[in-house]
C-alpha cells in the first residue's frame, strides 16, 4: 500500500466510491452487465418502514431473510444509521444491498472528514440514488436492490423520507412509506392510523402494527418471534441524531398489541 | 559546452533542510498530549475554518504545521488510505502505525527526489485500548519518525514548549490540566492565549465510535477557567 495521493487533475475530491474506481477497488455493480443470468438462489431482506412524527421520523423492518422458499437468516438487520442524523433501511437482494449500505455510510463519513462539513440531507438522499441507479445493470437480472432513506434535516427542522426505485429515481415523501414484499400490507396499515404530528410513542405503536399485519400476510416477512426472542429493528431519528429503540421496548410493544387483540375478541 | 557545477550531497541535503526548517518555523507551534481519558491537542490557530487539526479515522487524528497546502493534502491522502482499509477490510484493521509509517515514506521520498521537500511537520495520534497504550507519532519533513507516549511539540521553535511540558506532565492529569499546561507551554513567558487563538480537539473515549471531538466556544473557555 502506499499513500493515496493524486495529482490536482485526477483528485476525486470528497468521493469516496470515485476514490475506489481511481485506486481499482471494484465496489458497485458487484457484477458484470453482461452476465449470462442472475444466480437462482441468493438471500432476500423484506419488508421496511419509515414514517414522519413531530420530533423526526421512525424506521423500522423485520428481520427475516429468505432463499427462495426457505428462511434464510431469522436475525437479518435491515436498518442502518447512515450517519448520526439519518438513517437507511433497505428490501432486495440482501448482499449486494448490505454492501450499497457500507459504501454509503463510507461515503457520508468520507465525505464528512475530507470537507469538514456534513452534506445536507437531500445531498445524502441524491448520493445514495446515485448508488441504485449503478446497481441498475444487476437490478435488471433480478438483484434489485430498493432502499428506503430518512433523516432528520437540520436546516429545515423536520424529519424527511426518500424513497427509490432500481432506476435510482428518488422521491421525497411527505408522511410514511414501505418497501419490500410485505410492504403493501404496511402501507395500509400505517395509513389507516396516520396522522400529521404524532407522538413518538404514537408513532413507535404504528410502525410496530405495520409490520405485525405485513408479516402476518407475507411469507417472506418475519413477525415478532417470541420463542427465540427476536424482535424487529425500530430506530428513530430526530435533533437528537439516530437513536435504536431498546429491544426491551420493541418486545414490550409488541406483548401489549398481541394482548389488546385478544381482550378484543380478535384474532391476535 | 559547460559542466554543471558538482555540488556534493552533504551539501544538498544540508540546503533542503535548512529550508524546510526555516518554513516551518515560520508557522505556529502545535502541542499534543495524553490525559487520563485519552488525547488533548492544541494548536495555535485563530482560524476557524483553516484546521491544522482534524480526523482521519475512529481512533486517530492528524495535526500538521507549516505550509497549509501541503500538510492537507497530506491529511486527505491519511483520510483516503484509513477509510479504504477500514472498507476492505474492517474498521479494527485501520491503526496508525501503518499510516504514520506511509507518511513517514512519502515525506522521505519528496525530500530526497523532488526539487523542493515538503515544509511541515505531522503528527498520527491513536487512542489507546485493551491492548495498546495511547501512541504519539512525530513524522518530520524528511520522513524521521518518532513516537512518543507522553506528549509530542511540533513546529519551529520546540525546546522551550517541550522543557516546560517536560516538567509539568503527570499521567494521571485531567483535560482540563493538561490543556492548561499546554496552552501555558505553547504561549511561552511573554505571550497568553485565550480560547479564541486555539484550536483544540480530542480523542477520548464515551464520543461513540468516532473518538475525535473539537473542544470550541464556550465548553473550550469553561475547561481553560
Amino acid at each position: 500500500m502506499t499513500l493515496p495521493i493524486f495529482t490536482t487533475t485526477e483528485d476525486p475530491g470528497p468521493d469516496f466510491a470515485g476514490l475506489m474506481r481511481r485506486l481499482k477497488v471494484p465496489t458497485l455493480p458487484l457484477m458484470a452487465a453482461n452476465a449470462a443470468s442472475a444466480p437462482t438462489e441468493f438471500r432476500h431482506g423484506t419488508t421496511v418502514v419509515a414514517l414522519r412524527y413531530a420530533d423526526g421520523v421512525v424506521m423500522a423492518g423485520d428481520r427475516r431473510a429468505t432463499e427462495g422458499h426457505s428462511i434464510a437468516h431469522r436475525s437479518m438487520e435491515k436498518v442502518f444509521p447512515a450517519d448520526r442524523y439519518s438513517a437507511v433501511a433497505i428490501a432486495g437482494a440482501a448482499g449486494p444491498a448490505i454492501e450499497m449500505v457500507r459504501l454509503f455510510q463510507t461515503q457520508l463519513e468520507h465525505y464528512e472528514k475530507v470537507e469538514g462539513a456534513v452534506l445536507s440531507l437531500v445531498g445524502k438522499a441524491n448520493q445514495l440514488g446515485q448508488m441504485v441507479r449503478e446497481h441498475l445493470p444487476m437490478a435488471m437480472q433480478g438483484l434489485a436492490v430498493v432502499p428506503l432513506f430518512a433523516g432528520y434535516d437540520l436546516a429545515r427542522h423536520t424529519g424527511r423520507i426518500f424513497t427509490y426505485d432500481v432506476t435510482g429515481g428518488h422521491y421525497e415523501e411527505s408522511e410514511y412509506n414501505a418497501t419490500g414484499s410485505g410492504g403493501r400490507d404496511a402501507r395500509t396499515t400505517i395509513k389507516l392510523g396516520y396522522r400529521d404530528g404524532m407522538a413518538r410513542d404514537e408513532a413507535l405503536e404504528l410502525a410496530v402494527q405495520a409490520l405485525y399485519e405485513a408479516a402476518d400476510e407475507d411469507s417472506a416477512t418475519g413477525g415478532p418471534d417470541l420463542i427465540r426472542g427476536i424482535y424487529p429493528l425500530v430506530a428513530t431519528v430526530s435533533a437528537e441524531g439516530f437513536a435504536a429503540v431498546p429491544d426491551d421496548e420493541v418486545s414490550d410493544r409488541f406483548a401489549a398489541l398481541i394482548e389488546r387483540r385478544r381482550t378484543e375478541g380478535r384474532q391476535p | 559546452m559547460t559542466m554543471p557545477y558538482y555540488v556534493a550531497p552533504e551539501q544538498v541535503m544540508k540546503d533542503r533542510a535548512e529550508y524546510a526548517q526555516k518554513g516551518i518555523a515560520r508557522g505556529r507551534s502545535l502541542v499534543a498530549t495524553t490525559f487520563d481519558e485519552g488525547i488533548v491537542i492544541v494548536a495555535d490557530n485563530p482560524s476557524r475554518s483553516l484546521h491544522k487539526i482534524s480526523e482521519i479515522y475512529d481512533r486517530i487524528a492528524f495535526a500538521g504545521v507549516g505550509k497549509y497546502n501541503e500538510f492537507d493534502q497530506l491529511r486527505v491522502s491519511g483520510i483516503r488510505h484509513a477509510d479504504t482499509k477500514g472498507f476492505a477490510y474492517s474498521r479494527e484493521d485501520v491503526e496508525a502505525r501503518s499510516l504514520a509509517n506511509l507518511y513517514a515514506q512519502y515525506l522521505g521520498q519528496v525530500f530526497t527526489h523532488e526539487m523542493k521537500p515538503l515544509e511541515v511537520e505531522i503528527l498520527v495520534a491513536e487512542l489507546g485500548n485493551e491492548l495498546r497504550p495511547p501512541q504519539l507519532y512525530h513524522i518530520a519533513y524528511e520522513g524521521t519518525i518518532t513516537d512518543e507516549d507522553r506528549f509530542a511539540v511540533l513546529g519551529g521553535e520546540t525546546e522551550a514548549v517541550a522543557a516546560a511540558l517536560d516538567e509539568a506532565w503527570t499521567a494521571t492529569w485531567s483535560l482540563s490540566e493538561a490543556l492548561k499546561a499546554a496552552v501555558t507551554a505553547l504561549a511561552g513567558p511573554d505571550r497568553t492565549l485565550t480560547a479564541g487563538d486555539l484550536e483544540v480537539a480530542v480523542l477520548a473515549e464515551g464520543n461513540g465510535r468516532r473518538a475525535f471531538r473539537r473542544l470550541v466556544d464556550e465548553e473550550l473557555a469553561t475547561l481553560l477557567d
